[in-house]
């Protein structure tokens, strides 16, 4: 009887035949992001500045009713008005966004970043971090190198839990840190970073997820493709299956989980 | 600000660094002044710019009609593409680093102390804020921002620091211990400043150039320790 109705079901699969294709392309950023929930650590791709900063995902996500997240990234919030000021002439695309609004939303509980804000810039107002604490938000930050960062965020990916490095030894990260001398030189302990999501941003896409970037713009997004339990990315536009040579596709597909065509010019 | 007299300009200090990449060398600048030393690589020499954000062999600065919002710098600043550049992952930009692929990096430094410890990842201490990072972010001066500073500071093989010899308020940024904190220790190799190049070994500091116009005893002047005069001291050579 159930071999039956298994034959039946294959039956009818074959079917409906294209339909059933692997297909990551979702409709919409919100559809992609529906089932981020309170509490989630976000990986934020991007570098913190124009070019490869996924501002589709994340003007979605600010429209979520989600909070107590967790945003994880090289320099996620700094906001539009730090892009103008290092811009200078250059014209910010009205497309850009980035995890200040969560900021703004107070959807943010903890931040581990890089650059949580810059010195070296003067704004009109003080940076989006910086405003959210003195507004009385209550935000943890974890401070991390951003190589270290990067490589946290890449252990996580290849299932490796931990790893030494040189960088941060004899200065204040060395705090609450495994500290063991190898080959004569002090190495600090630093643990994979996991996460939940991880919000991207590529170039193109194929259905199967396949990802190729575009310059600088690669940065954080290639590293944290795969490196969550979910990695949705957001792209200028989809490609026919095959039309990306396989000698020159980034990311292969099996990291990726959701597509999204993005909104605007760039991110 | 105009520069006090015997004070090169942060252009020049960018060439005299720029002095230091020889042919087939591969070069990280930091913001601000290192980053302007990809301007002034010498005639018939091939150096290849790495920067954090993933791309190797980038040409100078662009300029606004060359500017390419996917081909940035990691001071924020447009760079131009040249033959044979490459692009690459964040985490593969700093197995670069970390790996001992990096032959010079090039860094802005808020002090420098005679071991060659560099601090330039925060104006002030965490022991100003009770050791709360949070606070300290709070107060809205100065934030701290680690960025890729101590990954190379750690990782590259050569450290060289371009900034100016003091602060605005005329204190010497060359000290005997730093008081901020600290991005690397015993890493730095080279200092270049607006008014001197200042070489750091075992034995302390070595003055090897001075800033057209400067004595010895000028640059001792804002400089915290003692400074060991070159036996073939020169004027700076661009």
């Amino acid at each position: 009887m159930a071999g039956t109705q298994i034959r039946i079901f294959l039956i009818f699969w074959r079917l409906v035949g294209v339909s059933v294709k692997m297909n990551k392309i979702v409709a919409s950023a919100r559809e992609a992001l529906a089932d981020i929930f309170n509490g989630a650590v976000i990986l934020c791709g991007g570098f913190g500045c124009v070019g490869g900063m996924p501002s589709t995902l994340l003007k979605a996500l600010s429209e979520l009713p989600v909070k107590n997240l967790t945003l994880v990234g090289n320099a996620p919030v700094l906001g539009l008005e730090a892009q103008k000021t290092a811009a200078r002439t250059m014209q910010v695309p009205e497309s850009y966004a980035d995890g200040s609004l969560l900021l703004k939303n107070g959807q943010v509980s903890k931040l581990i970043a890089s650059v949580p804000a810059m010195a070296i810039y003067r704004l009109q107002e003080p940076f989006p971090i910086v405003k959210a604490l003195q507004e009385g938000q209550d935000i943890e930050i974890e401070l991390v190198p951003q190589g270290t960062l990067a490589e946290r965020i890449r252990a996580a990916r290849a299932g490796i839990p931990a790893f030494y490095t040189g960088t941060g030894a004899g200065t204040l990260l060395e705090k609450d840190k495994e500290v063991r001398q190898i080959d004569g030189r002090p190495y600090l302990l630093e643990y994979a970073l996991k996460a939940d999501f991880a919000l991207i941003w590529a170039y193109q896409a194929d259905r199967y997820g396949n990802l190729i970037y575009k310059g600088t713009s690669r940065t954080f997004n290639a590293t944290m493709a795969g490196a969550a339990a979910v990695t949705v990315a957001e792209v200028a536009g989809v490609v026919e299956t095959g039309e990306l040579d396989p000698e020159i596709i980034v990311t292969p597909g099996m990291y990726v989980d959701r597509v999204v065509v993005r909104q605007g010019e760039t991110g | 600000m105009s520069m006090p007299e015997g004070r090169m300009d942060e252009q020049t200090i960018a060439m005299r660094v720029a002095r230091e990449f020889q042919d087939g060398m591969v070069v990280n600048l930091g913001g601000g002044i290192p980053s302007l030393a990809c301007n002034f690589v010498a005639e018939g020499r091939d150096v290849f710019f790495h920067t954090e954000n993933g791309a190797l062999g980038y040409g100078g600065t662009a300029s606004l009609e060359e500017a390419d919002w996917d081909l940035f710098n990691a001071s924020f600043q447009p760079v131009t593409p040249l033959p044979g550049m490459s692009f690459f992952s964040h985490d593969e930009a700093f197995a670069m680093i970390r790996g001992g692929h990096i032959d010079i990096s090039v860094l802005g430094a808020l002090e420098v102390s005679e071991k060659g410890d560099l601090a330039n990842w925060a104006i002030g201490n965490m022991k100003d804020h009770n050791g709360n990072v949070v606070a300290w972010i709070k107060t809205g001066r100065f934030p701290p921002a680690i960025g890729g500073a101590m990954d190379l500071a750690a990782g590259a093989k050569r450290i060289i620091v371009a900034m100016t010899h003091t602060t605005r308020d005329g204190s010497p940024k060359v000290v005997k211990k730093c008081k901020y904190e600290i991005t690397a220790r015993k890493c730095v190799s080279l200092i270049v400043t607006d008014m001197a190049v200042i070489e750091v070994t075992p034995e302390g500091l070595v003055l090897k150039e001075a800033a057209p116009g400067l004595t010895p005893d000028d640059i001792q002047a804002v400089t915290e320790p003692e400074l060991i005069v070159a036996d073939d001291l020169k004027e700076v050579e661009l």
